[in-house]
Protein backbone atom coordinates (compact mmCIF):
# COMPACT_ATOMS: atom_id res chain seq x y z
CA UNK A 1 0.00 0.00 0.00
CA UNK A 2 2.37 2.50 1.13
CA UNK A 3 4.40 1.36 -1.94
CA UNK A 4 2.01 2.05 -4.35
CA UNK A 5 1.40 5.61 -2.39
CA UNK A 6 4.95 6.25 -3.29
CA UNK A 7 4.86 4.90 -7.07
CA UNK A 8 1.86 7.19 -7.58
CA UNK A 9 3.78 10.48 -5.73
CA UNK A 10 7.01 9.79 -8.07
CA UNK A 11 4.94 9.38 -11.05
CA UNK A 12 2.88 12.50 -11.05
CA UNK A 13 6.19 14.32 -9.79
CA UNK A 14 8.15 13.23 -12.54
CA UNK A 15 4.83 14.17 -15.14
CA UNK A 16 4.63 17.69 -13.20
CA UNK A 17 8.32 18.08 -13.66
CA UNK A 18 8.06 17.40 -17.53
CA UNK A 19 5.16 19.65 -18.02
CA UNK A 20 7.12 22.56 -15.96
CA UNK A 21 10.42 22.23 -17.51
CA UNK A 22 9.75 21.49 -21.38
CA UNK A 23 5.88 21.71 -22.16
CA UNK A 24 4.91 25.29 -20.62
CA UNK A 25 6.39 28.64 -22.46
CA UNK A 26 8.51 31.00 -20.69
CA UNK A 27 7.09 33.98 -19.71
CA UNK A 28 9.01 37.09 -20.19
CA UNK A 29 7.48 39.42 -17.32
CA UNK A 30 8.55 36.80 -14.93
CA UNK A 31 12.07 35.96 -15.97
CA UNK A 32 11.63 34.09 -19.05
CA UNK A 33 12.64 30.78 -17.61
CA UNK A 34 12.61 31.43 -14.31
CA UNK A 35 9.08 31.49 -14.71
CA UNK A 36 9.21 27.72 -14.20
CA UNK A 37 10.19 27.87 -10.47
CA UNK A 38 6.52 28.79 -10.46
CA UNK A 39 5.19 25.07 -10.46
CA UNK A 40 7.79 24.95 -7.19
CA UNK A 41 7.20 27.92 -5.43
CA UNK A 42 3.54 28.17 -5.30
CA UNK A 43 3.05 24.43 -4.41
CA UNK A 44 5.80 24.49 -1.47
CA UNK A 45 3.73 27.47 0.10
CA UNK A 46 0.82 25.57 -0.43
CA UNK A 47 2.40 22.75 1.53
CA UNK A 48 3.47 24.52 4.18
CA UNK A 49 0.00 25.83 4.97
CA UNK A 50 -1.42 22.93 4.75
CA UNK A 51 0.86 21.44 6.88
CA UNK A 52 0.50 23.46 9.55
CA UNK A 53 -3.25 23.38 9.38
CA UNK A 54 -2.72 19.37 10.04
CA UNK A 55 -0.95 20.32 12.97
CA UNK A 56 -3.24 22.62 14.39
CA UNK A 57 -6.51 20.52 13.74
CA UNK A 58 -4.47 17.20 15.22
CA UNK A 59 -3.60 19.11 18.19
CA UNK A 60 -6.88 20.49 18.61
CA UNK A 61 -7.79 16.95 18.95
CA UNK A 62 -5.18 16.13 21.29
CA UNK A 63 -6.54 19.36 23.14
CA UNK A 64 -9.97 17.57 23.44
CA UNK A 65 -10.63 15.57 25.88
CA UNK A 66 -13.51 12.94 24.20
CA UNK A 67 -10.59 12.62 21.04
CA UNK A 68 -7.36 12.62 22.94
CA UNK A 69 -4.74 10.27 21.55
CA UNK A 70 -1.06 9.90 21.44
CA UNK A 71 -1.49 9.60 17.82
CA UNK A 72 -2.85 13.19 17.08
CA UNK A 73 0.35 14.69 19.39
CA UNK A 74 2.62 12.76 16.56
CA UNK A 75 0.95 13.52 13.91
CA UNK A 76 1.10 17.31 14.62
CA UNK A 77 4.91 17.12 15.10
CA UNK A 78 5.20 14.54 11.70
CA UNK A 79 3.46 17.79 10.10
CA UNK A 80 4.82 20.38 11.37
CA UNK A 81 8.50 19.09 10.42
CA UNK A 82 7.29 18.83 6.94
CA UNK A 83 5.96 22.29 7.12
CA UNK A 84 8.92 24.13 8.55
CA UNK A 85 11.37 22.12 5.34
CA UNK A 86 8.51 23.30 2.93
CA UNK A 87 8.46 26.42 4.08
CA UNK A 88 12.17 26.96 4.25
CA UNK A 89 12.22 26.02 0.52
CA UNK A 90 9.48 28.26 0.08
CA UNK A 91 11.59 31.70 0.98
CA UNK A 92 14.56 30.23 -0.72
CA UNK A 93 12.98 28.90 -3.84
CA UNK A 94 11.23 32.63 -3.51
CA UNK A 95 14.37 33.80 -3.35
CA UNK A 96 15.73 32.62 -6.10
CA UNK A 97 13.11 33.74 -8.15
CA UNK A 98 12.46 37.39 -6.62
CA UNK A 99 16.54 38.31 -8.00
CA UNK A 100 15.98 37.86 -11.58
CA UNK A 101 12.13 39.37 -11.19
CA UNK A 102 12.36 42.00 -8.95
CA UNK A 103 16.26 42.30 -8.64
CA UNK A 104 16.42 41.42 -5.51
CA UNK A 105 17.08 38.64 -3.30
CA UNK A 106 14.75 39.76 -0.45
CA UNK A 107 12.02 42.18 0.23
CA UNK A 108 10.21 43.61 3.40
CA UNK A 109 7.07 43.02 1.65
CA UNK A 110 4.18 41.55 3.85
CA UNK A 111 3.93 38.70 2.51
CA UNK A 112 7.91 37.52 3.18
CA UNK A 113 7.49 38.92 6.37
CA UNK A 114 5.05 36.75 7.51
CA UNK A 115 6.03 33.71 6.09
CA UNK A 116 9.53 34.53 7.14
CA UNK A 117 7.78 34.41 10.81
CA UNK A 118 6.46 31.35 9.77
CA UNK A 119 9.18 29.91 9.65
CA UNK A 120 10.59 30.98 13.24
CA UNK A 121 7.11 30.20 15.06
CA UNK A 122 7.32 26.55 13.93
CA UNK A 123 11.20 26.05 14.57
CA UNK A 124 10.32 27.17 18.27
CA UNK A 125 7.36 24.44 18.42
CA UNK A 126 9.70 22.21 16.91
CA UNK A 127 12.23 22.77 19.89
CA UNK A 128 9.79 22.22 22.28
CA UNK A 129 8.73 19.34 21.14
CA UNK A 130 12.15 18.18 21.79
CA UNK A 131 12.64 19.22 25.29
CA UNK A 132 12.72 15.51 26.83
CA UNK A 133 9.50 15.63 28.96
CA UNK A 134 6.83 13.26 29.21
CA UNK A 135 4.37 12.20 26.81
CA UNK A 136 1.13 13.91 27.71
CA UNK A 137 3.20 16.73 29.32
CA UNK A 138 4.96 17.46 25.40
CA UNK A 139 1.60 16.76 23.97
CA UNK A 140 -0.52 19.79 26.21
CA UNK A 141 2.26 22.28 25.66
CA UNK A 142 3.04 21.60 21.84
CA UNK A 143 -0.48 21.55 21.48
CA UNK A 144 -1.23 24.94 22.63
CA UNK A 145 1.94 26.20 21.51
CA UNK A 146 0.53 25.13 17.88
CA UNK A 147 -2.37 26.54 18.09
CA UNK A 148 -0.76 30.08 19.02
CA UNK A 149 1.79 29.74 15.93
CA UNK A 150 -1.18 28.63 13.66
CA UNK A 151 -2.73 32.29 14.29
CA UNK A 152 0.15 33.56 11.31
CA UNK A 153 -1.19 31.43 8.57
CA UNK A 154 -4.40 33.33 7.46
CA UNK A 155 -2.18 36.73 7.95
CA UNK A 156 0.86 35.16 5.84
CA UNK A 157 -1.89 34.09 2.94
CA UNK A 158 -3.91 37.19 3.37
CA UNK A 159 -1.40 39.56 3.55
CA UNK A 160 -0.84 39.89 -0.39
CA UNK A 161 -4.79 40.93 -0.27
CA UNK A 162 -4.53 42.90 3.10
CA UNK A 163 -1.59 45.00 2.31
CA UNK A 164 -0.08 46.70 -1.20
CA UNK A 165 2.96 44.05 -1.58
CA UNK A 166 5.58 43.57 -4.40
CA UNK A 167 4.28 39.88 -3.72
CA UNK A 168 1.61 38.87 -6.54
CA UNK A 169 -1.84 38.06 -5.05
CA UNK A 170 -3.58 34.82 -5.66
CA UNK A 171 -2.93 33.08 -9.20
CA UNK A 172 -6.14 31.26 -8.71
CA UNK A 173 -7.84 32.03 -5.61
CA UNK A 174 -7.78 35.98 -5.52
CA UNK A 175 -10.87 37.95 -5.14
CA UNK A 176 -12.58 37.52 -8.44
CA UNK A 177 -11.98 33.67 -8.29
CA UNK A 178 -10.82 34.00 -12.05
CA UNK A 179 -7.73 32.12 -12.94
CA UNK A 180 -5.08 34.45 -14.23
CA UNK A 181 -3.05 32.09 -16.55
CA UNK A 182 -4.10 29.61 -18.89
CA UNK A 183 -3.58 26.41 -21.02
CA UNK A 184 -0.71 24.53 -20.26
CA UNK A 185 0.32 26.35 -17.40
CA UNK A 186 -2.78 26.13 -15.29
CA UNK A 187 -2.75 22.28 -16.13
CA UNK A 188 1.57 21.90 -14.85
CA UNK A 189 0.46 24.12 -11.53
CA UNK A 190 -2.54 22.02 -10.38
CA UNK A 191 -0.07 18.98 -11.48
CA UNK A 192 2.37 20.87 -9.17
CA UNK A 193 -0.16 21.00 -6.40
CA UNK A 194 -1.44 17.78 -6.75
CA UNK A 195 2.04 15.58 -6.65
CA UNK A 196 3.26 17.90 -4.00
CA UNK A 197 0.30 17.06 -1.48
CA UNK A 198 1.10 13.37 -2.51
CA UNK A 199 4.18 13.83 -1.45
CA UNK A 200 3.78 15.67 1.53
CA UNK A 201 0.92 12.71 2.76
CA UNK A 202 4.19 9.77 1.94
CA UNK A 203 6.61 12.05 4.15
CA UNK A 204 4.28 12.47 6.72
CA UNK A 205 3.09 9.28 6.89
CA UNK A 206 7.49 8.45 7.09
CA UNK A 207 7.83 10.60 9.91
CA UNK A 208 5.15 9.42 11.85
CA UNK A 209 5.59 5.65 12.09
CA UNK A 210 8.80 6.77 12.68
CA UNK A 211 8.12 8.80 15.35
CA UNK A 212 5.73 5.66 16.87
CA UNK A 213 8.88 3.55 16.61
CA UNK A 214 11.03 5.99 18.93
CA UNK A 215 8.23 6.11 21.24
CA UNK A 216 7.85 2.15 21.27
CA UNK A 217 11.31 2.03 21.50
CA UNK A 218 11.52 4.51 24.74
CA UNK A 219 9.00 3.07 26.24
CA UNK A 220 10.80 -0.48 25.74
CA UNK A 221 13.95 0.91 27.00
CA UNK A 222 12.62 1.80 30.43
CA UNK A 223 11.12 -1.09 30.54
CA UNK A 224 14.53 -3.40 30.44
CA UNK A 225 16.25 -0.91 32.52
CA UNK A 226 13.27 -1.50 35.09
CA UNK A 227 13.55 -4.93 34.58
CA UNK A 228 17.53 -4.85 35.03
CA UNK A 229 17.34 -2.76 38.13
CA UNK A 230 15.20 -5.28 39.94
CA UNK A 231 17.19 -8.35 39.01
CA UNK A 232 20.31 -6.13 40.50
CA UNK A 233 18.74 -5.91 43.90
CA UNK A 234 17.40 -9.06 43.71
CA UNK A 235 21.13 -10.48 43.44
CA UNK A 236 22.27 -8.30 46.13
CA UNK A 237 19.82 -8.86 48.31
CA UNK A 238 20.21 -13.27 48.10
CA UNK A 239 23.72 -13.33 49.66
CA UNK A 240 22.41 -11.84 53.06
CA UNK B 1 -14.47 39.86 41.46
CA UNK B 2 -12.62 37.29 43.58
CA UNK B 3 -11.19 36.93 40.39
CA UNK B 4 -9.19 39.98 39.95
CA UNK B 5 -8.48 40.16 43.68
CA UNK B 6 -6.98 36.66 43.20
CA UNK B 7 -4.60 38.93 40.11
CA UNK B 8 -4.15 41.41 42.24
CA UNK B 9 -2.84 39.05 44.99
CA UNK B 10 -0.41 37.07 42.34
CA UNK B 11 1.17 40.32 41.12
CA UNK B 12 1.87 41.91 44.52
CA UNK B 13 3.61 38.57 45.81
CA UNK B 14 5.69 39.01 42.14
CA UNK B 15 6.38 43.08 42.61
CA UNK B 16 6.85 42.77 46.16
CA UNK B 17 9.91 39.67 45.75
CA UNK B 18 11.50 42.19 43.19
CA UNK B 19 11.66 44.72 45.40
CA UNK B 20 13.07 42.91 48.06
CA UNK B 21 15.48 40.87 45.44
CA UNK B 22 16.29 44.05 43.20
CA UNK B 23 16.93 41.54 40.47
CA UNK B 24 14.81 43.92 37.98
CA UNK B 25 16.34 47.06 38.99
CA UNK B 26 19.86 46.45 39.22
CA UNK B 27 20.31 43.93 36.70
CA UNK B 28 17.19 43.85 33.70
CA UNK B 29 17.14 47.79 33.69
CA UNK B 30 20.74 48.21 33.51
CA UNK B 31 20.79 45.40 30.72
CA UNK B 32 18.33 48.17 29.06
CA UNK B 33 20.76 50.79 29.24
CA UNK B 34 23.54 48.82 27.93
CA UNK B 35 21.82 47.79 24.77
CA UNK B 36 21.04 51.09 24.21
CA UNK B 37 24.65 52.03 24.37
CA UNK B 38 25.35 49.21 22.33
CA UNK B 39 23.24 50.42 19.19
CA UNK B 40 24.66 53.65 19.66
CA UNK B 41 28.73 51.72 18.85
CA UNK B 42 26.67 49.69 16.09
CA UNK B 43 25.65 52.78 14.08
CA UNK B 44 28.87 54.32 14.92
CA UNK B 45 27.29 57.28 17.20
CA UNK B 46 25.85 58.70 13.82
CA UNK B 47 23.42 61.59 15.55
CA UNK B 48 20.94 61.76 12.74
CA UNK B 49 21.11 57.86 11.77
CA UNK B 50 20.21 57.66 15.52
CA UNK B 51 17.90 59.59 15.91
CA UNK B 52 15.75 58.15 12.72
CA UNK B 53 16.17 54.58 14.54
CA UNK B 54 15.25 55.97 17.78
CA UNK B 55 12.01 54.59 17.79
CA UNK B 56 13.01 50.76 16.59
CA UNK B 57 16.08 50.23 18.68
CA UNK B 58 13.99 51.73 21.86
CA UNK B 59 11.74 48.85 21.09
CA UNK B 60 14.55 46.29 19.96
CA UNK B 61 15.98 47.16 23.55
CA UNK B 62 12.21 46.74 25.36
CA UNK B 63 11.76 43.18 23.48
CA UNK B 64 15.31 41.58 25.18
CA UNK B 65 14.27 43.29 28.07
CA UNK B 66 11.33 40.92 27.81
CA UNK B 67 12.58 38.10 27.83
CA UNK B 68 14.43 38.63 30.74
CA UNK B 69 11.44 39.87 33.01
CA UNK B 70 9.61 36.78 31.95
CA UNK B 71 12.44 34.61 32.78
CA UNK B 72 12.98 35.95 35.94
CA UNK B 73 9.22 35.69 36.86
CA UNK B 74 9.38 32.06 36.07
CA UNK B 75 12.33 31.40 37.63
CA UNK B 76 11.37 32.86 40.76
CA UNK B 77 8.45 30.00 40.34
CA UNK B 78 11.60 26.96 40.13
CA UNK B 79 12.82 28.04 43.43
CA UNK B 80 11.38 25.80 46.38
CA UNK B 81 9.06 24.19 44.33
CA UNK B 82 6.91 27.85 44.41
CA UNK B 83 5.12 26.48 41.47
CA UNK B 84 3.32 23.50 42.93
CA UNK B 85 2.33 26.45 45.54
CA UNK B 86 0.92 28.16 43.33
CA UNK B 87 -0.62 25.48 42.35
CA UNK B 88 -2.16 24.24 45.02
CA UNK B 89 -3.15 27.79 45.98
CA UNK B 90 -6.73 27.09 44.72
CA UNK B 91 -6.25 30.24 42.75
CA UNK B 92 -7.82 30.27 39.37
CA UNK B 93 -5.30 29.85 36.43
CA UNK B 94 -7.17 32.72 34.47
CA UNK B 95 -6.26 35.21 37.66
CA UNK B 96 -3.01 33.71 37.98
CA UNK B 97 -2.37 34.30 34.57
CA UNK B 98 -3.26 37.98 35.01
CA UNK B 99 -1.43 38.46 38.12
CA UNK B 100 1.90 37.23 36.98
CA UNK B 101 1.42 39.04 33.06
CA UNK B 102 0.54 42.27 35.06
CA UNK B 103 3.16 42.39 37.27
CA UNK B 104 6.22 41.91 33.83
CA UNK B 105 4.30 44.71 32.55
CA UNK B 106 4.87 46.96 35.46
CA UNK B 107 8.45 46.06 35.52
CA UNK B 108 8.49 47.08 31.87
CA UNK B 109 6.54 50.04 32.21
CA UNK B 110 9.31 51.39 34.62
CA UNK B 111 12.34 50.02 32.27
CA UNK B 112 10.28 52.07 29.33
CA UNK B 113 10.63 55.37 31.20
CA UNK B 114 14.66 54.87 32.51
CA UNK B 115 15.52 53.39 28.86
CA UNK B 116 13.41 55.98 27.00
CA UNK B 117 15.01 58.49 28.77
CA UNK B 118 18.38 57.37 28.12
CA UNK B 119 17.13 57.04 24.35
CA UNK B 120 16.09 60.58 24.52
CA UNK B 121 19.05 62.13 26.18
CA UNK B 122 21.81 59.53 23.80
CA UNK B 123 20.49 59.83 20.57
CA UNK B 124 19.40 63.43 20.60
CA UNK B 125 15.19 62.41 20.57
CA UNK B 126 12.58 65.68 21.16
CA UNK B 127 9.56 63.95 22.90
CA UNK B 128 6.08 64.57 20.61
CA UNK B 129 2.87 63.20 20.70
CA UNK B 130 2.52 62.17 24.08
CA UNK B 131 -0.94 60.97 24.09
CA UNK B 132 -0.07 58.59 21.18
CA UNK B 133 3.35 57.69 23.25
CA UNK B 134 1.20 56.52 26.02
CA UNK B 135 -1.18 54.77 24.22
CA UNK B 136 1.03 53.01 22.18
CA UNK B 137 3.26 52.14 24.81
CA UNK B 138 0.47 50.53 27.48
CA UNK B 139 -1.05 48.54 24.75
CA UNK B 140 2.25 47.35 23.48
CA UNK B 141 3.62 46.62 27.36
CA UNK B 142 0.49 44.68 28.14
CA UNK B 143 0.90 42.51 24.96
CA UNK B 144 4.39 41.37 25.58
CA UNK B 145 3.98 41.38 29.06
CA UNK B 146 0.79 38.84 28.00
CA UNK B 147 2.73 36.96 24.95
CA UNK B 148 5.83 36.72 27.11
CA UNK B 149 3.98 34.61 30.24
CA UNK B 150 2.41 32.45 28.26
CA UNK B 151 5.23 31.88 26.62
CA UNK B 152 6.87 31.86 30.50
CA UNK B 153 4.74 29.03 31.51
CA UNK B 154 5.01 27.23 28.02
CA UNK B 155 8.18 26.62 28.74
CA UNK B 156 8.39 26.27 32.69
CA UNK B 157 10.30 23.73 34.68
CA UNK B 158 11.54 22.55 31.06
CA UNK B 159 15.40 21.27 30.63
CA UNK B 160 16.49 24.17 27.88
CA UNK B 161 14.03 26.84 28.61
CA UNK B 162 16.40 29.97 28.81
CA UNK B 163 17.23 29.27 25.37
CA UNK B 164 14.01 27.93 24.52
CA UNK B 165 12.32 31.11 25.50
CA UNK B 166 13.80 33.61 23.16
CA UNK B 167 12.98 31.19 20.10
CA UNK B 168 9.43 31.15 21.39
CA UNK B 169 8.56 34.57 22.52
CA UNK B 170 11.02 36.83 19.52
CA UNK B 171 8.77 35.35 16.63
CA UNK B 172 5.42 35.30 18.27
CA UNK B 173 5.63 39.39 19.38
CA UNK B 174 7.02 40.51 15.74
CA UNK B 175 3.65 42.42 15.43
CA UNK B 176 4.34 44.16 18.56
CA UNK B 177 7.78 45.50 17.98
CA UNK B 178 5.96 46.91 13.85
CA UNK B 179 3.50 48.27 15.60
CA UNK B 180 5.26 50.07 18.82
CA UNK B 181 7.74 51.11 16.23
CA UNK B 182 5.65 52.70 13.78
CA UNK B 183 3.19 54.47 16.23
CA UNK B 184 6.47 56.00 18.05
CA UNK B 185 8.15 56.87 14.76
CA UNK B 186 4.69 58.95 13.52
CA UNK B 187 4.36 60.67 17.14
CA UNK B 188 7.77 61.65 16.95
CA UNK B 189 7.50 62.69 13.55
CA UNK B 190 4.71 65.24 14.42
CA UNK B 191 1.94 62.91 12.14
CA UNK B 192 0.24 61.45 14.99
CA UNK B 193 -2.78 60.69 13.00
CA UNK B 194 -0.82 58.26 11.15
CA UNK B 195 -0.28 56.11 14.42
CA UNK B 196 -3.96 54.93 15.20
CA UNK B 197 -3.89 52.24 12.68
CA UNK B 198 -0.71 51.09 14.72
CA UNK B 199 -2.29 51.52 18.13
CA UNK B 200 -5.54 49.63 17.34
CA UNK B 201 -3.08 47.00 15.80
CA UNK B 202 -1.52 47.22 19.34
CA UNK B 203 -4.25 46.82 21.47
CA UNK B 204 -6.44 44.13 19.06
CA UNK B 205 -2.62 41.87 19.81
CA UNK B 206 -3.08 42.53 23.69
CA UNK B 207 -6.67 41.69 23.89
CA UNK B 208 -6.01 38.61 22.14
CA UNK B 209 -2.78 37.89 24.05
CA UNK B 210 -4.32 38.11 27.29
CA UNK B 211 -7.85 35.95 26.42
CA UNK B 212 -5.12 32.96 25.23
CA UNK B 213 -3.38 33.38 28.17
CA UNK B 214 -6.01 33.41 30.59
CA UNK B 215 -7.50 30.54 29.00
CA UNK B 216 -4.55 28.65 28.51
CA UNK B 217 -2.63 29.08 31.84
CA UNK B 218 -4.35 26.72 34.13
CA UNK B 219 -4.10 23.42 32.14
CA UNK B 220 -0.26 24.68 31.51
CA UNK B 221 0.65 25.20 35.16
CA UNK B 222 -1.12 21.72 36.33
CA UNK B 223 1.00 18.85 35.30
CA UNK B 224 -0.32 16.48 32.75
Amino acid sequence: MKRLFLATTVVSLGVTAVFALWVTPPRADQGFDAVRLLYLHAPTAWIAYLAFGVTALASLLWLFPRTRSATWDLLAGASAEVGVVFTGLTLVLGSLWGRPTWGTWWEWDARLTTTAILFFLYLGYLALRRTGTTADERGKRSAIAALIAFADVPVSYLSVTWWQTLHQQGTVFNERLSVKIDGSMAFTLVAAVVSFTLLYGYLVLERFELAQLEEGREARELERAIAERVRAEHVEVAPV
Amino acid sequence: MSFLRDALLVAGKDLRIERRSRVALQQIIPFGGVVVMLFAFALDSDRTLLHQAAPGLFWAAVLLAVLLAVGRSFAIEEANRARDGLRLSGLDGGSIFLGKAAAVAVELFLLEVIVGAAVVVLYDVSVRGAVVLLCAAVAATVGLAATGTVYGVLAGGLRARETLLPLLVLPAVTPVMLGATRSFQAALDGTPGDAWPWVQLLTAFAVLAVAAGTVAFGPLLEEA
